[in-house]
């Protein structure tokens, strides 16, 4: 018990304190893992709604597939996206290894099909109510997949959020490609699993705190958001 | 005898291994308000979606003028689904899906919500109007179109009675600027306000087509006679 009640005021005292370390840890995290959630849902966002709306073979498996993929594990993501990136891999010549970049890249990976997986059920729940009334209008499919997230907007930011809550939160990938360089590639899962790791428990936990903080306040903020919006938009 | 407007040749409509839509040959002809009665579970929606293109018939032709083109054609359905957007945005949506040029849809948007009366509230998002309001905006978007024909699936049948009476009232309209109306109700009073024609659906057939007074003072079918007996005893 007293580990944690230390690690509160730990955590405290690193916020009240600014110390630039930590605010160089939290601002790489949220570097990398917004980037990826950006670059995430440019790609997930189109295929969901191309897979919810479109008529082509092999729909249904791509749904079954694109639901699997949502639990990829982030080691094993990881380890791809070393051996692709390491110096004899195929895309070894661009020296991306053990830097943010490579971090992004491997959490798009990973959460490219929790968006898309995501964003596929709300468009398919709004396709139901509104398939007639668009091909009534002569909507094109590539139209009706546009309007559709357009309109899903609000249901949507759930999508997106998940996957940032996963990408700030996995440690797996990032390590593994990122090497946890101190000042270039550590975030905070990979501090918290170092300091854990060097028996600093008080330190790792209070560094838990933080990033539960920000994840809830992330969350809380894109809740209001969207209430807001809902009330004035319906 | 010249082309009528649409013509239904020997359609008929599966879904799986139920036949809904049997047989069905019809001829509507321009300018006319043909109404759609008949009991639930007839087809009336099934066959006015076979009409307006959104399914695909199983065997039979639908054919627009004798064959010779679409006219230009719009629905509006018993629950308005307006987008999430202002409703002269949603005017706006419509008017480009028909390719009219950027240029003009605003103004075509404004004049048609003008006519509906919903000029006031042309800049609200158009999900948090009243149903009668939304059916409304569904029917400017529909109006603005400039149908030849347009298809009305119980439009007033979620509306009160003063929303529903405005909606018959700008229905008449529309029809009065030459637009064909197809519509299904379940409302015989509004069939008889509205009707210039019933065509009476039942288990997927149509047992009758007659100009409206006929029908309601000596339909030709033993099942709109039912029907008929049936409704009436409850009003």
């Amino acid at each position: 018990m007293s580990t944690l009640g230390e690690s509160f005021v730990t955590a405290g005292g690193l916020v009240l304190a600014g110390d630039p370390q930590l605010l160089g840890i939290v601002a790489l995290s949220l570097q990398v893992s917004l980037t990826a959630v950006f670059l995430a849902s440019c790609i997930g966002l189109p295929i969901g709604a191309a897979v919810a709306v479109g008529r082509f073979p092999g729909r249904k498996p791509l749904t079954v597939i694109l639901n699997g993929l949502m639990g990829l594990p982030p080691v094993v993501i990881g380890l791809l996206v070393y051996l692709l990136l390491s110096r004899a891999g195929p895309l070894g010549s661009f020296g991306l290894l053990f830097t943010p970049t490579a971090m992004v890249i491997a959490q798009v990976v990973l959460i490219t099909p929790i968006v898309a997986a995501l964003s596929r059920q709300i468009v398919a729940d709004a396709w139901r109510d509104y398939e007639e009334q668009l091909r009534s209008l002569g909507a094109s499919t590539p139209r009706a997949a546009f309007t559709l997230l357009v309109d899903t907007r609000f249901s949507l930011s759930t999508a997106v959020l998940a996957g940032l809550g996963r990408a700030v939160a996995e440690v797996g990938a990032v390590m593994i490609v990122g090497g946890n360089i101190d000042g270039v590639t550590r975030v905070m899962t990979t501090s918290i699993a170092l300091e854990t790791s060097k028996g600093d428990l008080p330190l790792a936990l209070a560094l838990g705190f933080i990033l539960i903080a920000i994840v809830l306040l992330l969350n809380a903020l894109a809740h209001a958001v969207r209430e807001w919006a809902v009330r004035r938009y319906g | 005898m010249a082309d009528a407007l649409l013509t239904l040749d020997a359609l008929r409509y599966d879904a799986g291994d139920r036949t809904l839509i049997r047989d069905v040959s019809l001829r509507i002809e321009a300018g006319r308000r043909t109404l759609i009665l008949g009991p639930n579970g007839a087809g009336k929606s099934v066959l006015m979606r076979l009409m307006h293109g959104l399914i695909e018939p199983s065997a039979g032709r639908i054919l627009w003028n004798g064959g010779s083109g679409r006219p230009a054609q719009a629905m509006v359905f018993q629950r308005p689904i307006m987008l999430r957007r202002s409703v002269l945005e949603n005017v706006i949506y419509a008017l480009d899906l028909a390719g009219v040029p950027s240029a003009a849809r605003r103004a075509r948007a404004l004049d048609v919500l003008e006519r509906v009366g919903l000029t006031a509230l042309a800049d609200r998002p158009a999900r948090v109007l009243s149903g009668g309001e939304q059916q409304r905006a569904a029917l400017a978007r529909a109006w603005a179109l400039r149908p030849r024909v347009l298809f009305l699936d119980e439009p007033t049948a979620s509306l009160d009675p003063g929303a529903a009476a405005e909606v018959e009232r700008l229905i008449r309209v529309i029809a009065d600027e030459g637009c064909s109306i197809v519509m299904v109700t379940h409302h015989l009073g509004q069939a008889r306000r509205l009707a210039d024609d019933v065509v009476f659906v039942d288990a997927g057939r149509i047992t009758e087509h007659t100009p409206v007074a006929e029908f309601f003072a000596s339909p030709r079918s033993a099942e709109a006679g039912n029907y008929l007996r049936g409704e009436l005893s409850w009003t």
